[in-house]
C-alpha cells in the first residue's frame, strides 16, 4: 500500500483502466502532452500513446459529442472537462444526447462514458471554475452522479464508473486534489456506486455530505463532541444518483435527527432531494425538521468573499445545536 | 477525370466568397449533360436504381402527408424536393458505413437499413422505432439541430482508431450550419482527420428564415475553409451532382484524406413540419414555382427516358411498390404492443436503481390491466 494524494489515486485508476482495457480512451483539453492543468493524466500518454490519451480542440460541446460519437463505434470514453463551470457548453452532448441514447434507441445503443471533472471551492479562482453543479445533473433522467470525499473512495468509485455502461459524472473537488493523503492499494479494487459510506458513528444527528462537505462534517462532529459532548455520525454520500436513501434511513432511525451540509446554493439540488426521500422513507423517525447548512442562493463568488461563503464547520456546529434544540 | 473536390477549393481564397467555384450541376433543369465528368461511373442499373429510390420517397412523402394529417403518423418532416441531395448522397455509401440523420432525413435512414415500420413507430413516438437492427449502422433521426455533426467527428475518429476504412455520414440544414456544433463537428474532424462527410442540405429556409438571415457567407460551403478541410457546393436537384460529390468525398475518408463538406443546394416544397407550419407566411408561391422547375425526379426521368432506360411502367411500378410498403409498414407498426411507462423506466439505465424500481412499480398496475 502507498500513502496517495486523490490526484494520485485518480491518476492511479485511470492507469489501470487504461490497461486493462484497450477501449479505454481519455482525452480532453490539456491531458495529452501536458498531463491535464491537475496532472490527473500525468505519464498517461507516455505510457499508452496518443491514441488512448489525446489533447482535443478546445469546444467542450465537441469533446462530449466526440465522447459520443467514440461509444458508438464501441469505445469507453472518458473525456475531461477541464473545469466544471465549462460544462454548461457541453449540456445537450451530456444531457441531451448521451444521457438518452439507451432510452432512444430502446436499448439498442449505450453510452459508457464518464465525465471528468474538478470543481469546488476554496482554491481562489476566477469565476465559472469553483461551481458546484451537481444538481444540474441530479434533475435530468439517464445520468449518475459521483462526488469523492477521499483518495480510497476517488479511485475505487472511478474504477466502477468507469466499469459502468451508463452515463456517470464524476466531480472531483479540486481543494481534496492534495490536501488528504491516504493508504491506497496500487492494485485494482472498486467501491460501488450508489453506496454510501458511514465515516463516523454517532447517536444524537446525522450529518449527510459530499465531497469537500464531508471533511467540514468532520471537523465539525469533532468539535461538537468536544465543546458539547454529542456525537453526530457523519454519512458520505458519495453517489448522488443513485441515492442510497437506506443508509440515510437506518442512520435516522437511530439518530432521529438530521442535517445536510451542502456546498451548493441551499435551493433545489441534492439537499433538497435528500430531505424529500427522507421526507418519503422516515419521516416518522424524525424529532426535528431536516436542516440545510449550505451557502445563500448567489452564484459563487469571487475570491475575496468565498471563505465566508462557504460552509465552515463553525457554522455545521451551528447547524447541530440548532437540530438538537427543536 | 479532373477532381472536383481539391486542395484549390480550399486554397484558393481569396474573398469570403467561394462561388468563384461554381455550383456543381451534372445534369440542367431539363436533364441535358452539361458536366460529363459528374456522371456518376457506375452501372445501369445503379443508375435506375437512384430513379427508383427518387420515385419511392416522392411517394411515401405524399402518402406521410396525408396519413399525418389523418393522425395515422405522429412527427413528420416533409422531404419532396430534396430527394437528390438525400438519396445521391446516401447512396454513395456501403452499408458498414454509419450514418448520422437530422430529423428530416428519413428517406437515408430507411434506405441505410432502418425498417420502415420502425419510422412510422418513430413518427408515432413508440421507443421501438429507434432500436436500430444489429446488422444496420445508423442512430435514428437527431432531433436537436447539428448534434450529430460532433457526433460524427466522434464515430469517424473510432473508425480510424480501429483502421477498418469505414466512413461516417451525416446531415444538417442552412440553419444547421449556424450552430456551434456544426463549427466544432468539422474542426474536430478535421484536426483527427477523421472519415467523416458532412453533408448540408441548403433548403433556403430553416423553418421560416432564409439563408440570407442566417449567414453573411456567399455559401455554407465555404465554411468548411475555417476547419481545413474541403468545401463544396453542388446543385441538390441533381442526384448525379450530389452522388459523384459525395462519391468522391467517401472515397477520399476511406483512404485516410480526412472530412469533407458539401453543401446542396435544394429546396423543400411542403411545410417545415406537419406540426402547424404554414410556408405562405414567409415564401412566396412564385419562389416554389422556381424550384419545382428544377425538380430532381423531373430531370433524372428526362434524362433516363432519353437512354431508354426508363418506362412509364417503371415508373408505376415503382409507385405501387412504394404504396405496398409504406402498407405494410403501417400494418407492422400497428400491431406492435404498445409502449409502457414500466418498459420506458427499463430503457433508463444498465442496472434500474432502486429509487426507479420503485417508481415503476406505481405505473404497474395501471398498464398490466
Amino acid at each position: 500500500m502507498a500513502q496517495m494524494t486523490m490526484i494520485r489515486a485518480i491518476t492511479n485508476a485511470l492507469d489501470i483502466a487504461l490497461a486493462a482495457d484497450n477501449k479505454v480512451l481519455v482525452f480532453g483539453e490539456d491531458v495529452g502532452r501536458n498531463g491535464g492543468v491537475f496532472r490527473a493524466t500525468e505519464g498517461l500518454q507516455a505510457k499508452y500513446g496518443e491514441t488512448r490519451v489525446f489533447d482535443t480542440p478546445l469546444a467542450e460541446s465537441g469533446i462530449i459529442g466526440l465522447a459520443n460519437g467514440l461509444a458508438l463505434e464501441g469505445f469507453r470514453p472518458v473525456p475531461e472537462i477541464q473545469f466544471l463551470g465549462f460544462i454548461f457548453e457541453a449540456m445537450d452532448q451530456i444531457l441531451g444526447q448521451a444521457a438518452r441514447m439507451r432510452y432512444r434507441t430502446n436499448g439498442r445503443f449505450h453510452i459508457p462514458m464518464v465525465v471528468r471533472s474538478p470543481f469546488g471551492g476554496g482554491v481562489k479562482t476566477p469565476e465559472l471554475h469553483s461551481d458546484s453543479l451537481e444538481g444540474l445533473f441530479l434533475q435530468s433522467p439517464g445520468v449518475k452522479v459521483v462526488i469523492p470525499s477521499n483518495p480510497y473512495d476517488a479511485k475505487g468509485l472511478l474504477l466502477s464508473a468507469i466499469a459502468d455502461n451508463d452515463v456517470v459524472v464524476f466531480l472531483e473537488h479540486m481543494r481534496l486534489y492534495r490536501s488528504v493523503k491516504q493508504e491506497v492499494p496500487e492494485e485494482t479494487y472498486t467501491v460501488p456506486l450508489g453506496k454510501a459510506s458511514v465515516l463516523r458513528q454517532g447517536s444524537d444527528v446525522t450529518v449527510i455530505a459530499y465531497g469537500y462537505m464531508v471533511q467540514t462534517a468532520l471537523r465539525a462532529a469533532h468539535q461538537w463532541q468536544e465543546q458539547h459532548g454529542l456525537s453526530a455520525e457523519v454519512i458520505d454520500l458519495r453517489t448522488l444518483y443513485p441515492m442510497d436513501i437506506e443508509t440515510i434511513v437506518s442512520s435516522i432511525k437511530k439518530t432521529h435527527r438530521a442535517i445536510i451540509v451542502q456546498e451548493a446554493q441551499k435551493s433545489a439540488g441534492g439537499a433538497a432531494e435528500i430531505i424529500a426521500q427522507i421526507n418519503e422513507n422516515a419521516i416518522y423517525h424524525l424529532e426535528a425538521p431536516v436542516l440545510r447548512i449550505a451557502p445563500p442562493d448567489t452564484v459563487y463568488p469571487f475570491g475575496v468573499v468565498e471563505d465566508d461563503w462557504l460552509p465552515s464547520p463553525e457554522l455545521v456546529v451551528t447547524g447541530l445545536q440548532k437540530v438538537m434544540s427543536l | 477525370m479532373k477532381p472536383f473536390i481539391n486542395e484549390v477549393t480550399k486554397m484558393s481564397i481569396v474573398s469570403a466568397d467561394i462561388r468563384q467555384t461554381p455550383l456543381l450541376q451534372a445534369l440542367d433543369e431539363t436533364g441535358k449533360v452539361v458536366d460529363t465528368t459528374l456522371i456518376p461511373d457506375i452501372s445501369d442499373s445503379e443508375i435506375r436504381q437512384l430513379m427508383h429510390k427518387m420515385v419511392f420517397t416522392r411517394i411515401l412523402d405524399e402518402r406521410a402527408l396525408r396519413l399525418a394529417r389523418q393522425g395515422r403518423l405522429g412527427f413528420y418532416a416533409p422531404v419532396a424536393g430534396q430527394e437528390a441531395s438525400m438519396i445521391g448522397s446516401e447512396a454513395a455509401t456501403r452499408p458498414d458505413d454509419f450514418l448520422l440523420p437530422g430529423y428530416r432525413d428519413v428517406p437515408q435512414a430507411v434506405f441505410h437499413g432502418w425498417p420502415l415500420y420502425q419510422w412510422v413507430l418513430f413518427s408515432r413516438g413508440h421507443q421501438k422505432g429507434g432500436e436500430i437492427p444489429e446488422d444496420a449502422r445508423l442512430i435514428p433521426p437527431q432531433i436537436i439541430i447539428g448534434a450529430q455533426y460532433v457526433q460524427a467527428a466522434g464515430i469517424g475518429l473510432g473508425m480510424k482508431l480501429k483502421g477498418d476504412n469505414r466512413v461516417a455520414l451525416t446531415y444538417t440544414g442552412d440553419g444547421g450550419s449556424s450552430e456551434g456544433d456544426f463549427y466544432e463537428g468539422i474542426n474536430f474532424a478535421g484536426a483527427f482527420q477523421a472519415p467523416v462527410v458532412f453533408v448540408v442540405q441548403n433548403n433556403q429556409f430553416a423553418i421560416s428564415v432564409p439563408v440570407s438571415k442566417q449567414t453573411a457567407a456567399g455559401t455554407l460551403a465555404q465554411k468548411a475553409v475555417a476547419a481545413g478541410i474541403p468545401g463544396v457546393q453542388v446543385d441538390g436537384m441533381d442526384v448525379f451532382a450530389v452522388y459523384s460529390a459525395t462519391k468522391e468525398a467517401v472515397d477520399r475518408a476511406r483512404a485516410g484524406h480526412g472530412p469533407t463538406l458539401i453543401e446542396t443546394v435544394t429546396f423543400r416544397y411542403g411545410p417545415h413540419t406537419m406540426s402547424g407550419d404554414d410556408p405562405t407566411r414567409y415564401r412566396t408561391k412564385a419562389i416554389e414555382a422556381q424550384w419545382e422547375r428544377r425538380d430532381p425526379l423531373i430531370r433524372l426521368r428526362n434524362y433516363l427516358q432519353n437512354l431508354g432506360m426508363w418506362s412509364d411502367s417503371d415508373e408505376e411500378q415503382t409507385i405501387e411498390e412504394a404504396k405496398q410498403a409504406l402498407a405494410d409498414a403501417l400494418k407492422k407498426a400497428d400491431a406492435v404492443p404498445a409502449m409502457t411507462v414500466a418498459g420506458l423506466v427499463d430503457s433508463m439505465f444498465e442496472t434500474i436503481p432502486d429509487t426507479l424500481l420503485r417508481q415503476k412499480q406505481e405505473y404497474l398496475p395501471k398498464e398490466e390491466q
